[in-house]
């Protein structure tokens, strides 16, 4: 399906941090022989420093300081075609996986921290988000929190001694991982933004980018058929593989993946294998979280009606 | 003994029934006394009449203070004159979770020079979540000739040469417990100050210490001291050392080895498991470092005593666990990491059916990309197969109110259930719901529950079942829970032992905290942090409340007029005059 298409995205990562550098060593990248490297896309963050936020999933931060930076690579990766891109901006209200595009765009409001909302009713406000010590994550190997995530002070509750044990020596994360994907599944967490839970794959069973997509399609269209009727969008019986792929490239979304290293990467460009490899959640994102995506977005979602 | 004499020589004078039963002879009402050793009994001896206060104080040799700034140690000194050992213990327990400032306060130095005045003689001292310098360390080195005990854990503000110092100077040791400090290690050298002659060292406990130790000066050390039941190494320590200083000590009761993943010859595989297998005593193994599935079953010999197994530093999977644990049929404490998985837990159920205390600690806490974890399925499991499970601590990324209901008809005697469900107000995964009726289910069953840590998507529900049920509950945490100030009310308003509150990120204001004014000085201590509390509401507290010490935490660039972390005791020492600038006093 997607071939191993090298991309090199310039000019992306200005100030990476200290923990995004690659682990010396990845097995995976020996083990496969590919050259990572080469088709790896490389997205630092802004900053190391993460500023105090309301909003209490990590993704968002991530995310919004990882596109803020990234807004060149993201529209070139719309224009690229077979990948999994769910282009197209608009959106209102409510979020429908699959709604096509829409008149305006009128989705920016709808962040995360709304949606939690649900979730997460009657929390206190403004639980005190910062990133991890950098001093703990730059102590050990680099396989720690990854620095993309924020998190909150203090929690999980685990004394400082054992949380800097485990981030100097982690747990053969890597060969966990091997042993895993020889016993047969490799479950990831998929997320979508809007939803209010999340679920959970299995890489392995699927053969390729085709069958994941129309496996996340059938998992979150409960999500979408409340608001289905109101975008027009007809009964998705029988929704065939291309029609598919017209709804995902109409659409407000776009599928990305985190890697072993704790980037954020377009789900796509590279061999399915690989991509299993290191895939370790997938979110179905929002295209307009990328502020400066949505534009162009737009303009290619109305050319492809 | 003089006044005792006294007061025996007044009372033989009076003759009547009354008054004979009453002279009870002081001598013989303090032998007793001094059979009596849980500290809440001594507590409630003292308060029976002014002779048995007295007998009471001129009994006790070890006296336990659980809030450093309840009282002060002039005090202590004042009504106990005959102590041997002290426990204290210091900052609020959220200091562990970097809540509290650095330099909050718990120096021991101040209690350090008033016991080497009034206690010469001192011989333990057993310290938690207290700051010491190695100025300390060394000054209580030289200052107590008989010292014996020095057990340090979650302190910080030393370094190696602070051990230095005690090994150097304190003759008598015979124990030195060092446990998840913050450490400043500076190498392993301390270990050679101990001198030639120096053999009476029966706990050595250096886990906690990430540098190289002066093996050869480890191994003669061990070699000479003939007592030692406990050994505690640190992950420096090689397989191959392990089982040479095995040789010198197979009457090891306690072993925590060191890194269990050394490349082995054939030969130095079966002379370890040689080794081991003398250790047939041992009823508590922990260490195994970065553990290597294939080097577990040289420990099969050994275990056949095992009580205590504490894997949380082995990232075992659920294989490896099941294999060793059939070898531990006599397990009562065990402590694991979530590596292990549900299956390592059925496991756990399958072979454990004495056991009383487990522990799953997250291998990955702030790694959301787990593709493995326990979940309810493993508790579920445990309690099937363990029913005298009372003490669990289970972190997890997922859980149902109906496994919580079922876990606890299985194990109805939970004296401490601490579920930590780690992403914050996560709802029951299958039906959406608050975890409300899992925490009710507990405290409706386990009419025994001391400690209670909630976690999830919690309302006030949770709070009026805790205060209406739970009778016994001593110690309750709560963070990101809770709707309204109700919540807190029903707390405090029921659970009539609670002694101590900690609380985080909850929606409970002024109105909940100043509802508890009469409780709080039955209870050791109040912590609140980012809830909805004010300075008003805290000077108000302070205000109605003198003898509780309101300190309030102030976090740079914070509102004024809020109250970010909240820390209340009671105190009859008044206002600490220790706190840094950080922290107001009200």
């Amino acid at each position: 399906m997607s071939k191993p298409v090298e991309h090199d995205y310039i000019g992306l990562s200005e100030q990476p941090l200290p923990s995004m550098e690659k682990r010396s060593g990845d097995t995976n990248a020996e083990k496969s022989g590919l050259r990572l490297k080469d088709t790896e896309l490389r997205l630092g963050l802004p900053g190391s420093e993460s500023p105090e936020r309301e909003d209490r999933d990590q993704n968002v931060l991530s995310l919004k300081s990882f596109v803020s930076g990234a807004k060149r690579g993201f529209s070139d990766a719309l224009d690229g075609g077979g990948k999994w891109v769910f282009a197209g901006g608009s959106g209102g209200g409510s979020e429908g996986l699959f709604s096509p595009r829409r008149g305006g765009n009128n989705n920016e409001g709808n962040d995360l921290s709304g949606s939690d909302s649900g979730l997460k009713d009657g929390v206190a406000p403004k639980p005190l988000v910062v990133q991890e010590k950098k001093s703990q994550v730059a102590a050990g190997n680099g396989n720690t929190a990854p620095a993309s995530k924020a998190q909150v002070v203090g929690w999980p509750p685990i004394r400082s001694f054992r949380k800097n044990t485990m981030a100097s020596h982690p747990p053969k994360n890597d060969d966990n991982a091997e042993a895993k994907f020889g016993s047969g599944c490799l479950y990831v967490k998929v997320s979508m933004d809007g939803a209010p839970y999340l679920r959970k794959v299995d890489l392995k069973i699927y053969g390729g980018y085709k069958e994941l997509s129309s496996a996340l399609e059938k998992m979150f269209s409960c999500f979408t058929i409340g608001q289905c009727g109101s975008h027009g969008v007809s009964s998705r019986d029988g929704l065939s593989e291309s029609r598919l792929k017209d709804l995902l490239h109409g659409s407000e979304y776009v599928l990305t993946y985190e890697d072993k290293d704790g980037d954020w990467m377009l789900v796509g460009d590279v061999p399915w294998e690989m991509f299993t490899n290191c895939c370790k959640r997938l979110r179905i994102m929002k295209s307009t979280e990328a502020i400066g995506l949505a534009p162009r977005a737009m303009e290619k979602c109305k050319n492809r009606t | 003994m003089g006044s005792s004499e006294l007061k025996r020589s007044k009372d033989s004078v009076s003759s009547d029934e009354s008054a004979r039963r009453s002279s009870f002879p002081d001598e013989v009402l303090e032998r007793v006394l001094s059979l009596l050793k849980p500290h809440r009994d001594r507590s409630s001896v003292s308060l029976v009449c002014k002779d048995w206060y007295n007998a009471e104080r001129w009994s006790r040799t070890h006296v336990f203070i659980g809030n450093c700034y309840s009282v002060s140690p002039e005090i202590v000194a004042r009504r106990f004159p005959r102590i041997r050992s002290v426990t204290l213990k210091g900052k609020p327990r959220f200091s562990d979770f970097n809540l509290v400032p650095e330099n909050w306060g718990a120096d021991i130095h101040s209690w350090l020079v008033v016991f080497a005045a009034k206690y010469p003689f001192l011989e333990e001292l057993r310290l938690k979540r207290m700051a010491i310098s190695d100025e300390s360390l060394e000054f209580l080195a030289i200052s107590f000739p008989n010292f014996k005990a020095l057990s340090l854990l979650s302190c910080d503000g030393f370094s190696t040469n602070g051990l230095a110092a005690i090994a150097t100077h304190c003759k008598n040791l015979t124990e030195l417990d060092i446990q998840e400090n913050g450490v400043y290690d500076k190498g392993g050298s301390w270990l050679s100050c101990f001198p030639e002659s120096f053999t009476s060292l029966e706990v050595l406990n250096f886990a906690n210490l990430t540098s190289d130790i002066n093996f050869d000066a480890l191994e003669k050390l061990v070699g000479r001291c003939k007592s030692m039941r406990v050994l505690k190494l640190n992950r420096s320590v090689s397989l191959e050392q392990l089982q040479r200083l095995l040789v010198n000590a197979p009457r090891l009761a306690e072993l925590g080895t060191g890194s269990f993943s050394q490349e082995l010859t054939i030969r130095e595989y079966e002379e370890l498991e040689s080794t081991l297998s003398n250790c047939k005593i041992m009823h508590t193994l922990s260490g195994l470092w970065d553990a290597k599935g294939i080097y577990l079953p040289t420990l099969y010999p050994a275990c056949s005593n095992l009580t205590f197994l504490n894997l949380s530093y082995a990232a075992l999977q659920s294989v490896e666990l099941a294999k060793l644990l059939a070898h531990c049929p006599r397990l009562k404490r065990l402590w694991v990491l979530d590596t292990v998985e549900d299956k390592g837990l059925e496991a756990v159920g399958l072979n454990c059916p004495l056991l009383e205390e487990l522990r799953v600690f997250p291998a990955d806490p702030f790694d959301d990309e787990i593709v493995h974890g326990v979940t309810e399925a493993g508790f579920l499991a445990v309690s099937f197969g363990c029913p005298r499970l009372h003490y669990v601590l289970y972190f997890c990324r997922q859980m149902t109110n109906a496994a919580v209901a079922t876990i606890v008809q299985n194990c109805p005697d939970f004296t401490h259930f601490r579920l930590c469900i780690m992403n914050p107000g996560q709802p029951d995964y299958l039906t959406n719901e608050p975890m409300d009726e899992a925490f009710g289910a507990v405290v409706k069953t386990c009419t025994k529950l001391q400690r209670l840590s909630v976690s999830g998507l919690l309302t006030d529900l949770t709070f009026e079942y805790i205060g209406r049920y739970a009778k016994n509950l001593e110690t309750l945490s709560v963070a990101f829970a809770g709707r309204s100030d109700w919540g807190m009310q029903c707390v405090l308003g029921g659970c009539p032992k609670l002694r101590k509150l900690e609380i985080r990120d909850c929606p409970f204001g002024n109105a909940a905290l100043l509802s508890g004014l009469e409780k709080y000085e039955s209870m050791r201590s109040l912590w609140m942090s980012a809830c909805n509390v004010t300075m008003n509401g805290c000077r108000l507290l302070a205000r109605e409340m003198p003898r509780l010490n309101v300190e309030v935490m102030k976090e740079d660039g914070s509102d004024d007029t809020q109250a970010y972390k909240v820390y209340v005791y009671r105190s009859i020492a008044g206002p600490r005059r220790d706190a840094p600038p950080s922290v107001l006093t009200l």
